[in-house]
Formats: C-alpha cells, structure tokens, sequence
C-alpha cells in the first residue's frame, strides 16, 4: 500500500494500465500462447495420446520431409491457394464493380451474393456433395445425363475432386468479399472520376488507373485474408469427402486434414504437432509478408 | 476470520466423515462408454439387473461423445478419476495396456482355460503376456443382406451360397439406362464401408491367400492368389458391371433406398434397416469361395477394469465385469442391440440360429477371424487406395496389391517398433 503511494502519478497509470491489462495478458498466455509453445514441445515428442510423452527430437521432422502424402498434400493446400485466391478476388471484384454501378434491386442483389456466407459450411459442403453424385441423385449429372452426355466423374477422379471442391469454397466466400470491394470502391472521391470524365478517359484507363490503384488497401487485405483461409480449409474437404477424406488417393487433401487425421484417427500426436508447426510457419511467413505490403504503401 | 476458517474446516471434515460412513456401506463404480442410444439402453438394463443381484454396489454409466472419448478416458485415469470399467474397441487394446491404463482380469474369476473354452476364438486377441485384459460382451460379423422385393421380380428364389451364384444374380438384378448408367446395383460395393474387411479376412482367404500372420504383424496377402481376390472383386465394377463404387454416395444408401440387390454389412446395420419402411430385406450368410471356403470377419468391443479401481471398488468391477460377459447380459445386449453374443454357448441356441436375422450373422461367428490392427483407419486407406488405384490410375492389381502390402507393412513395423 505503502509503496504504491510513493508512486508518480504517471507510474500509478502504468500500475492501472497493467492492472486492467492483466486480465487479457493472462488470458492470451493462458488460451493462446502455452497451447502453441506446447505444441511446438510436442512436435520434438512421440505420444498417442495415452502413455507418457518421450523424447524423439526431430524424428517428427525427419518422417515428414521424406512422406510423400506430406507432399502430395503440401501441394494440394497450394493449388487451394494459387486457383482460390485469385479466382475468388477476380470474381468477387467484377461483381462487385458491376453490382456498385446499378441502383434497381441493388440490396437484394448484394443480400443474395452476401447469403452463402452466412450458411453453415457443413451443409452447404453436402449439398455440393448432392449435386457432384453420379446418375441417379446427382443434380449436375442427371442434368448431363439427360443432354445425352457421358456423366463426370466430379469427386471420383485424381483430377477433377480438387476443382469440384474448391468452386463451393470460392463461391461462399464470394459474398464477403464483394462488400469489402463495395466498401472501397465507394470510399474512391467521385471527383477523380469527374475530372477523368471531363478529360474524356476511356472506362478502361479509368478502371485501370484510378480504380485498382486506389483499391490497393482493399485487395492487399483480401488477398491476405482469403490466403490464409484457402491454407486452412477443411470443412469443405472434410464433408465433401467423408467416405475416404482428402481422396481419392489424397488427390484433395489440404495440409489441415492431413493434421486432423494423424491426431485423430492415427493417435500420433507428436508427428501432427510436427505438421502444424509447419502450417503454422507457413501463415506466418503470409502473414509477416502483409505487414511488409502494407508498410510500403 | 481465524474463528470462520475453523468453523468450516470442522464443518467439511465432519460432513467429510458422513459421506466416508456412507460410502463404507455402498460402493459405487463407474462404467463408461461411448453415446450410441441403444448401448446406453442396453447397458441401463444391465445395471438395474446387477444392482437387483447385488445390494450395496451401483453402478453410474457415465457416457461420451465418441470423437471424444479416447481422450477423455485418457485423461481422467492417470488423474484417478473417470472409470473403474470401461469400454473400449477391441483393436485399441494394446495401447491402453501399453499406458497402464487397465489391469488384468483376475485368474480367480476369470481363468485363462475357461475363457479359451467358452468365448468364440477371436477373443484371444486380449490375451497378452498370458494375462486376459479384457472381455466383450457382444461381437459383430458380416453378412449379406439381400432385396427380397427385388429378388421376387427377377423370379429368384434363394440368395446366393457362392461367389458364382451372386455374380449371377447380381447380374440379373442390375438395371441400366439407356446410356448405360446403372439406375439399380446387382450388389453394392465401397471400399469404405465394409469391404476392406470383406476383401481383407473373406476374400483373400477363399481365393487360397493368407492375409497375415497369426500375429497380424507381417502382411502375406501379396501373392498371386491375393491378387486374384482383388481382381475378382473390382472386376464386379469394372468388367461385370454389377456395381459402381459411387452409386448414391454410399452403399447402405443405395440398399437403404431400394436401388440395390444385395449388400454386405455387420450387424449392426440391422437396426437401421429394420426402421427403413418399404423396404423388404432377408439376411444369408456371405458367399462361399471357388472352392467352398466360408469365412468372415469380427469385430467387437470389450470391457476392462482400469487401473483405477483399487479395493472394494476393483471387488466391485470383478463382479459387474462377471456379470457383464455372462450368458444373460449377452441375451440383453442381442435383443437391445442387435450385437451378438461373445460366447457359443449363448449364440448358438436354437432359437438364434433359427432366427431368419441373426442366425446368418452367427453362424458367420464360426468361422469368423478379428483382424488385430494396429492403426484401423491406416491399414482400411491402404486396402482404399489401391482399389483408387485400380479403377483411376489402371494399375493392375498385382501392383496394387504388392503397393498396399509394402504400405501396410511399414504402417505395422512402425506400430509395433515402439
């Protein structure tokens, strides 16, 4: 008591600061960073969620470099990435760009685009599933059945299950990003495009040289964002795939699943510890990436 | 502040000695399984019969959600809390056992000779260092459920008793459009469901292959016997066209739906069937091989004592443990459940073996084997993949087989390294 009455009033601050910050500190050490630091501890460990944890140092590491599902799969989560990201921001900014030009049934346009966002991905991931299906309950094939085509092999191919999978993620997530592009192409001032108007610049350039450079923030924080989602998507692997998860023959397996199985359904504990620390490491090299785009703008 | 901590340390320790006082007189242990509603049912009659027959021991049935249940059981021992009984699938045996999470069973009440001449075989399998670690009340086999609506209008009139006679009949049931897409299956087929198992412990053995070694720590399915069981079965999609391993998402859906003639499944697909209306279903036991080889595969759960139960409470477990593996308790678990009895001699009375669903079912028991996994899921995606193989990549299936046999040894190797 004593002690803290000796105090400056700036140092009582600092004490009333950490005391309010106190709360959310211990929280994140406590719901955050000992799970993390643990699961780093463990990826240096061998255990099956039974016995006792022994030391295997980086034998984890080791079985992973020379798994060749880790690398199947290594490079399935980057084709989510590389078709997703882009796919999903061309498609979302041209809707976005044509959805902001028109004022007839502007909000329910935008609520029916918005809508899938806010479905359960668990039941949109089966209804997709549903319309994949071969003759007969296939939606899709049933369709192209009937034109008098050879049906698709949608989920059931090496080629074609990862495509089939991705387009239902892209197009749920199409909603959110639509309103954040809505978002900056409003915050653009109608006046740069005035003064182009007046000079007779072409759409084209006006896109071109107003429109996406000033969209810079935007897209900077939608490609970050929709990374990092397509590096962790599961749920729509996982539903889509349940009978055989991540197949056939891994042909759709993202790194996320590959983690949940080997601690789930293997009970190697250590081994998926291993993988996340690799996940991890890779959303953080995506993440730091950002920080640099951003501070050079 | 001195006088109230007092206070209440005399009030706990007093209400401390009441509850100790009351404990003395009954003991009560705790049971724990995995949330299924006819096992809970199931084993809530067995505990109102035990309780019946024992005054002063109950019995609480604690239960979770099954994705959970492993790390729970995990946690709550070596904490000494949880469960003095619990039940686990058979296959996770050894690496309870390895943690010290459950004790033998006790020579005295449960003899090693007695068992081995009472339980079906397969039970062996929880047998380690000498010692019975654990009982199951019930086992699962395999066998073939059959369309009898559909059977009657292809003018049918038995179920196959051979691989021959259902590739006939599956053919005689299969219905295409007119681009040639199957619209009803002769027979289902998926990897995923239970035809690893079918493929694993039926048809490699009735094809002249040994799947493993007694152990079931060495794969010896690679031969051309084994490879010839494999393409019998993906010659059933590819060449017979009886069958399509996507038809309707999964096979029980197909035969759920009424879009396929017969279907290989356990037991435990009884219930489900049962509630399906419209649909009108027999059972007959799994097609003989070429050269008239029968075989099945079992499956079941087991009970244990933990190694938390210590005095009159591990006196307690003993007795619910004797009860639960009794002749009775397996009656219930087959009426409530649908599972079968472990021992023969409450499985094969003449009125199971006479009933049109679960004899098929029993007499499967007898030549039954339990494949010992070491990791289930593992060595099924093995099997999986190179079916995948077969159908996607055109691999031929002596490749396959030689790809999956070399994957599942290393699986097992790596298991039992450890």
């Amino acid at each position: 008591m004593k002690l803290y009455r000796n105090l400056s009033i700036s140092q009582k601050q600092v004490v009333w600061a950490w005391t309010f910050l106190a709360l959310p500190v211990l929280f994140y050490v406590v719901i955050r960073f000992y799970p993390t630091l643990n699961a780093i501890v463990l990826s240096f460990q061998d255990w099956n969620l039974l016995g006792a944890r022994t030391w295997v140092g980086l034998e984890n590491y080791d079985r992973l470099i020379h798994d060749p599902v880790f690398w199947k799969v290594f490079k399935n989560t980057f084709i989510y990435l590389i078709l997703g990201t882009p796919l999903s921001l061309l498609a979302s900014f041209t809707i976005a760009y044509h959805l902001d030009k028109i004022r007839f049934l502007h909000g329910t346009l935008r609520a029916l685009y918005f809508l899938p966002f806010l479905t359960s991905t668990v039941a949109m991931a089966w209804v997709w599933r549903w319309f994949y299906q071969p003759v007969p309950i296939g939606l899709f094939n049933n369709f192209i059945a009937s034109m008098g085509f050879q049906q698709i092999a949608f989920l059931n191919s090496t080629t074609n299950a990862l495509p089939a999978i991705l387009l239902p993620a892209i197009w749920a997530g199409l909603g959110f990003q639509i309103i954040i592009f809505m978002a900056g192409l409003r915050a653009i001032p109608i006046s740069y495009y005035e003064a182009a108007r007046i000079d007779g610049v072409s759409s084209w350039t006006i896109l071109r040289e107003i429109t996406v450079p000033l969209l810079k923030p935007t897209i900077v924080f939608l490609v970050v964002f929709s990374s990092i989602s397509f590096l962790r998507i599961f749920d729509q692997v996982f539903n889509m795939t349940t009978n055989n998860p991540g197949g056939p023959l891994d042909s759709t397996k993202p790194l996320v699943l590959m983690i949940y199985q080997t601690a789930f359904t293997s009970y190697d504990m250590g081994y998926a510890a291993a993988q996340t620390v690799v996940l991890f490491s890779i959303l953080l090299v995506v993440s730091l990436l950002q920080l640099r785009i951003m501070r050079d703008r | 502040m001195k006088a109230i901590t007092t206070l209440a340390l005399c009030a706990s320790s007093a209400l401390g000695t009441l509850f100790a006082a009351g404990s003395a007189s009954a003991v009560e242990i705790e049971y724990w399984q995995y949330i299924f509603d006819a096992r809970i049912t199931a084993m809530d009659t067995l505990i109102a019969n035990f309780e019946a027959a024992n005054p002063g021991i109950t019995v609480k049935q604690s239960t979770f959600p099954y994705a959970d249940y492993r790390t729970k059981v995990a946690a709550a021992i070596p904490a000494g809390q949880g469960p003095d009984v619990v039940q686990l699938f058979y296959g996770w045996l050894n690496d309870y056992v390895a943690a010290d999470l459950i004790q033998p069973l006790p020579t005295d009440v449960f003899p090693v000779e007695r068992i081995e001449a009472e339980f079906f075989p397969m039970v062996q399998a929880m047998k380690i260092d000498g010692n019975y670690m654990a009982l199951p009340t019930a086992v699962r086999s395999l066998a073939l459920f059959y369309n009898t609506k559909l059977f009657a209008e292809a003018g049918i009139t038995a179920p196959p008793a051979t691989l021959d006679e259902m590739v006939s009949i599956a053919e005689k049931l299969t219905k295409k459009d007119g681009a040639g897409n199957i619209t009803v299956e002769g027979i289902t087929s998926g990897m995923t469901a239970q035809d690893h198992q079918w493929l694993r412990e039926v048809l490699f053995r009735q094809f002249g292959a040994v799947p493993y070694t007694d152990d079931y720590r060495t794969v010896t399915y690679n031969t051309p016997e084994g490879a010839a069981a494999l393409e019998f079965y993906t010659s059933l999609e590819q060449t017979m066209g009886v069958t399509s391993s996507t038809f309707m998402d999964e096979p029980q859906a197909a035969f759920k739906a009424g879009r396929a003639g017969m279907h290989i499944d356990g037991s435990f697909r009884i219930g489900a069937l049962k509630d399906t209306r419209g649909l009108e279903w027999a059972v007959a036991e799994l097609p003989a091989g070429p050269t008239g080889v029968q075989s099945n595969y079992a499956s079941y759960w087991v009970n244990a004592i933990t190694s938390k139960a210590t005095g009159e409470k591990y006196d307690a477990a003993v007795k619910f443990m004797d009860y639960i593996t009794s002749d009775e308790a397996m009656q219930v678990w087959l009426e409530t459940v649908g599972e079968l009895p472990a021992k023969p001699s409450a499985a094969l009375t003449d009125a199971n073996i006479a009933d049109p669903v679960y004899g098929p079912f029993i007499k499967g028991l007898g030549y039954s084997h339990a494949t010992i996994f070491a990791d289930e899921t593992g060595q099924r995606q093995v099997l999986v993949d190179a079916v995948s193989r077969i159908f996607l990549e055109n691999q031929s299936p002596a490749d396959a087989l030689a790809i999956a046999a070399a994957a599942e040894q290393t699986l097992l190797d790596a298991y039992y390294a450890k």
